[in-house]
């Protein structure tokens, strides 16, 4: 049975499953990319709107926020360099990269529940503004993705461990790596909008 | 065969013509369609207008439906049969281009009477505008005259021929600000100042409402508009002035709680800046607020 | 222990209780039926657990037609109140209990009946037309089907358990906060369209994907048939417009359940806002939903006419027009909002530009039906009345995109006129012609004809008789969502009009379960032998009636638009002989379906504050989402042997 030569194929290639899965990834993104979009809208909008309280100007830290970005930026790097043709060839080497994301993703999320924590013990919860409701929202928003994402690290990398890398775990690490990356892109815009903008001005 | 599809043609078309002319009858007021103000009145002449203009492709539209059906039926042997005539450049010209027209002349109509008809934009007149300044509660419209110093639930009255500046806010849910003999709408929300410029051309007594579900009673918010004479106006204002309860903050707080079917009632205006003060309310955290009670 | 739930939550007046009771009995005569015959385990291995897209789609069928039922019946109730609760009378249905019902009518029509219409033409007829076996991700499928279940069982359970929201299908803000709606009725929308929307979500990914990735070999995008064509605009929408909905609804659960202040009136919220996030999903959800259905009429016009559909390049066009233009006109559902004139003035403006391609559309039909052969088949009647419906119906709308007319209009009756002469004349009337004319292909016989006819002229002119009269209310001052009105508005005898229609509607329901239940009965009768039972064009009549489960033995290779009519055109004397390679194929899971519960049970607990089920039902989604990421038997491979027997039992060699 000849086959003409055109790049489609149809479900049964599984070299094709790759291809397909992380083409829906990216489609995947690009909705979370509006879901996001949808919260820095309502920011922006609300972003004056403090009822009397404070303002990012008087709230946020820039080197704290400063570290968080940097951390974030480091372990996206990490995420990449985990799956790069050099390392795939030991298991070790995988799991070696992800354990270092894994915990600068960790200590990001701790530190972000701490200024969390210290807000909501000075009063500054989600019911004083509607300032305060889109903070939390959005960059509670983001770190719930993020700590998604560890939950998701330990699942993919336990058979990583046990049985070595093959092509199924290969592309789910692909796509998770893909979401890192997009993470961290949302947080350049989180860390611009929110609290460069909202620090220097108020 | 044939004879009863045209029965079928004839009974559907008197169904039809029926079910559009009946609604017409019978006496009932098109409030819309039978303004008494000049807003109401400009807001009607565009409908008409678009509609012929929408009417040039959509009647073409209808008959053609019929007259295509019909011709090229499968058991009519007179028509011609051609499988794959799929494509014809003058017919596609012809529906991209014409309804590109008309869309375009629709804008432009769009555009002057989006302006012209402004809610925010003042009537051209030389008497100046009686400011009325309306708040929707739960579930009554309370009117306030901040110059005449006087207050109404679910009752308006103001001159004819005489521009009216309503200033809307809520002290509830999103409601909708109507009077349709006069004019369209506008929302009412709580802690924003919308405006409605409106005019009655003649005396009489019109119909509003709220056109925005706000909750359980919502549809009992109805009430009267009056135009009357300016004298008549004035006698009113004065009837009023002596003789009915003071709104004060307090009395104003009782109003705000739930009711339904409220009939109409009249206050003399003992707070003058009550409508500032229910805009704030909004605007403010409450312990503010309280400071100010009174 | 169980949160804000209480015995309380189950004392409901006597309509409440009829419609949870006769909902109850329906879901035991359903059980009885399968204990009667035995059917248990086929129900769970043949269905509950399946991945392949046409099961899938037939369930989607099977709900959005529960559904359906549930929305007519309010529709009927609400007609009825209106009928009687003129003057001093205040109808049998308390104000509260009338504004659940529209709250609901609409929600479940939009939601579950429209998009599970959308997903269920979707599901049954894109993959065969394109040639592929399934979907890009059939587990995936699976889930989204669960999901959207999950929110309509939310909703049936609000009947019984709680009450429904009174807001307005859109549950507009400040009405729809804590502060004016405490009880939980906002919170069982919320939660119900909140996860059919991400089952939506999933679904909008997983179709684009397959259009894109899944084509047979040569069929190039410009040789997809426009249905195609239809369902990846209304994916593409889906996937822009969707999140904004998933955010917003999780806004204003925020402000209920955690007191923030997005949309509150004071603290700094802004209603305002929500009002533009709803409706800048709101507007491209309603062109998702229309989309499909102009995929549908493109099909049986061509059909019908045994004709070339005209102006395919057009009509790709048309559709990406449309696609585009539906993101940039949301304004127009609150002009009276007071944006200012040169707002209103653009968005009215860009409102009128979405009729052209709309127009276009109407005019390549009606031209493929010049100089074709037509048919007036049950399908092509639901056309012919969607022309009428859907072009009075459309220049009502950009008559509404007049701002300054708006502002006498909005809000009234006219409105929902227009609005239902969209979707019931566009959306409704496109499925139900589908449902008519894709119907053999799935059940392998025909669909009672008569019976049908009798349906349509039913819903034709019961549809007129109710609708009509509501253009005139409008202009009368009459706005929406009244329980009562005053004798003096002189509007009573509109309403009764109104209400004679929706009971001829009823009356064309009535026709419609009928002609099904008779059809069953006569399937003997009516079998369709060949696959192809109306001389059709495109791929899926190459398949046998039904299909079989892999879809086609051998992939399609195509050259031209309409290859099967090609195919048929030319026909092949002595065909070579086919030489069949093993098909994989994904097994059968329960997974999609747990999960679907666990997300039912996540809801549930958060409507009713019960934090423990809540965060069971969290984490049941994410278990079993692991479990199901940790399976290793998960697919299979046919032989040779069995696509040979399929093949050869198949009805084009004969049953």
């Amino acid at each position: 049975m000849q086959h003409s030569s055109s790049s489609h194929v149809y479900p049964d290639a599984h070299q094709d499953t790759y291809s397909k899965t992380l083409f829906g990834f990216w489609v995947y993104l690009m909705t979370d990319c509006v879901l996001f979009g949808t919260l820095f809208a309502t920011y922006a909008v609300l972003r004056t709107h403090t009822a009397g309280g404070p303002s990012g100007h008087d709230l946020f830290s820039m080197p704290y926020a400063l570290t968080e970005t940097l951390i974030l930026l480091t372990s996206s790097f990490t995420s990449g360099l985990a799956l790069l043709p050099s390392q795939c060839t030991s298991k070790y080497k995988v799991l070696f990269w992800f354990g270092v994301t894994f915990l600068l993703g960790a200590s990001f999320i701790g530190m972000e529940l701490t200024e969390f924590l210290h807000l909501v013990r000075e009063g500054n919860s989600w019911r004083r503004s509607a300032f305060l409701s889109a903070f939390f929202t959005l960059v509670a928003t983001h770190g719930l993705h993020i700590s998604l994402s560890l939950v998701w690290m330990i699942v993919l990398t336990i058979p990583v461990w046990r049985h070595g890398l093959n092509s199924t775990s290969f592309r789910r690490l692909s796509c998770l790596r893909l979401f890192w990356h997009f993470l961290d892109v949302v947080w350049i815009f989180i860390f611009t909008v929110v609290y460069l903008v909202g620090g220097i001005h108020g | 065969m044939k004879r009863k599809y045209k029965l079928l043609c004839v009974v559907l078309f008197l169904i039809g013509l029926i079910a559009l002319i009946v609604p017409f009858t019978g006496g009932a007021d098109f409030a819309v369609l039978n303004p008494k103000g000049v807003i109401g009145a400009q807001q009607k002449d565009l409908i008409i207008i678009s509609s012929w203009l929408m009417l040039v492709v959509v009647i073409p539209v209808l008959i053609l439906t019929f007259v295509i059906a019909w011709r090229y039926r499968e058991g009519n042997e007179k028509s011609k049969y051609a499988p794959n005539w799929d494509f014809n450049l003058l017919a596609e010209s012809i529906w991209w281009g014409v309804p590109c027209v008309i869309v375009f002349a629709l804008s432009v109509i769009v555009w002057r009477s989006s302006h012209e008809l402004d809610p925010f934009k003042p009537i051209d007149k030389d008497v100046k505008p009686l400011t009325i300044q309306a708040v929707a509660l739960q579930w009554k419209w309370l009117f306030i005259y901040p110059e005449q110093g006087i207050a109404t639930v679910n009752y308006v009255q103001f001159p004819e021929k005489t521009p009216l500046l309503f200033e809307i806010t809520a002290d509830a849910p999103m409601n909708s600000f109507w009077i349709p003999q006069l004019g369209g709408q506008i929302y009412a929300m709580p802690g924003m100042r919308t405006k409605l410029y409106l005019i009655a051309d003649e005396k009489g007594t019109f119909r509003g409402s709220s056109a925005n579900l706000s909750g359980k009673g919502f549809s009992g918010m109805n009430f009267m508009a009056v135009a009357t004479s300016q004298s008549d106006f004035e006698e009113w204002v004065q009837s009023i002035q002596g003789a009915s309860e003071g709104l004060n903050w307090r009395v104003y707080s009782e109003l705000t709680e739930p009711s339904e079917d409220n009939l109409p009632a009249f206050y003399t205006l003992e707070k003058k800046d009550l409508y500032d003060h229910i805009l704030m309310k909004y605007g403010m955290p409450m312990s503010d607020m309280q400071m100010m009670g009174e | 222990m169980f949160g804000k739930l209480t015995l309380d939550a189950f004392k409901h007046d006597w309509i409440e209780v009829a419609a949870g009771l006769s909902m109850i009995l329906g879901a035991l005569f359903v059980a009885a039926l399968l204990f009667y015959y035995k059917r248990w385990k086929w129900l769970w291995s043949e269905w509950l657990t399946t991945v392949d897209a046409k099961k899938i789609g037939i369930m989607y069928v099977v709900v959005s037609s529960v559904m359906l039922l549930k929305g007519v019946v309010d529709a009927f109730m609400m007609r009825a109140q209106q009928v009687f609760s003129v003057g001093d009378s205040h109808g049998y249905l308390g104000a509260e209990h009338f504004q659940e019902i529209f709250t609901a009518h609409g929600t479940t029509m939009i939601f579950f009946v429209g998009m599970g219409g959308v997903f269920a033409v979707t599901n049954l007829i894109m993959p065969l037309q394109i040639g592929a076996r399934d979907v890009a991700f059939p587990f995936l499928n699976s889930i989204s089907f669960y999901f959207f279940t999950a929110g309509a069982m939310l909703l049936m359970v609000s009947l019984i358990i709680g009450e429904f929201s009174a807001a307005g299908w859109v549950c507009y803000p400040p009405l729809s906060g804590i502060a004016y709606s405490p009880g939980v009725g906002v919170d069982y929308w919320i939660w119900s369209v909140q996860i059919a929307g991400i089952g939506s979500l999933f679904s909008g990914i997983n179709f684009l994907v397959t259009i894109f990735k899944m084509r047979c070999p040569g069929m190039t995008l410009m040789k997809m048939p426009i249905f195609v064509w239809s369902i990846l605009g209304s994916m593409i929408l889906i996937i822009f417009a969707f999140p904004i909905l998933t955010a917003t609804l999780a806004m204003l659960s925020l402000d209920r359940v955690l007191g923030m202040h997005f949309f509150t009136p004071d603290f700094g919220g802004n209603p305002m806002m929500y009002i533009n996030l709803i409706w800048a999903w709101g507007h491209p959800e309603v062109y998702i939903l229309i989309l499909p259905a102009f995929g549908v009429f493109s099909e049986v016009v061509a059909t019908f006419s045994k004709k070339r559909l005209f102006g395919y390049v057009s009509m790709v066009w048309a559709i990406g027009a449309i696609v585009f233009l539906s993101f940039i006109v949301w304004l127009h559902h609150f002009f009276t909002m007071g944006a200012g004139a040169n707002v209103n003035a653009f968005f009215g403006i860009m409102t009128m530009l979405i009729a052209i391609p709309t127009g276009v559309k109407i005019f390549n039909w009606l031209f493929t039906m010049v100089r074709g052969k037509v048919v007036f088949a049950t399908p092509m009647l639901w056309f012919l009345g969607f022309v009428i419906i859907f072009t009075t119906g459309g220049m009502t709308g950009v008559l509404l995109s007049i701002a300054a007319v708006d502002f006498q209009l909005h809000n009234s009756l006219f409105l929902i006129a227009h609005f239902h002469s969209m979707v019931v004349g566009g959306v409704l009337f496109g499925f139900l012609s589908g449902f008519s004319y894709w119907f053999p292909k799935f059940t392998g016989f025909k669909l009672n004809e008569t019976l049908g006819r009798y349906a349509f002229w039913c819903w034709m002119i019961g549809f007129l008789i109710a609708f009509m009269p509501l253009y005139a209310l409008g202009f009368m001052g009459a706005t929406r969502r009244l329980d009562h009105y005053d004798a003096s508005t002189g509007w009573h005898s509109l309403f009764t009009l109104a209400g004679i229609g929706a009971a001829i509607i009823a009356c064309g329901v009535g026709f419609q379960i009928l002609q099904v239940v008779v059809s069953i009965y006569q399937r003997k009768k009516n079998k369709d032998l060949t696959g192809d039972p109306w001389n059709g064009r495109t791929l899926e009549w190459d398949t046998s009636s039904p299909p079989p489960f892999y879809n086609f033995a051998i992939t399609p290779e195509v050259e031209t638009r309409d290859p099967f009519w090609e195919k048929k055109q030319h026909p092949v004397s002595s065909p070579a002989p086919v030489h069949y390679e093993p098909i994989h194929m994904p097994k059968n899971t329960p997974s999609g379906l747990y999960i679907g519960s666990f997300g039912f049970l996540f809801c549930f607990g958060i409507i009713w504050y019960i934090h423990w089920m809540t965060i069971m039902g969290f984490l049941g989604v994410v278990i079993s989402m692991i479990v199901r990421l940790s399976e290793k038997d998960t697919d299979y491979y046919i032989t040779v042997a069995e696509i040979e027997k399929t093949e050869a039992e198949s009805m084009r060699g004969g049953i």
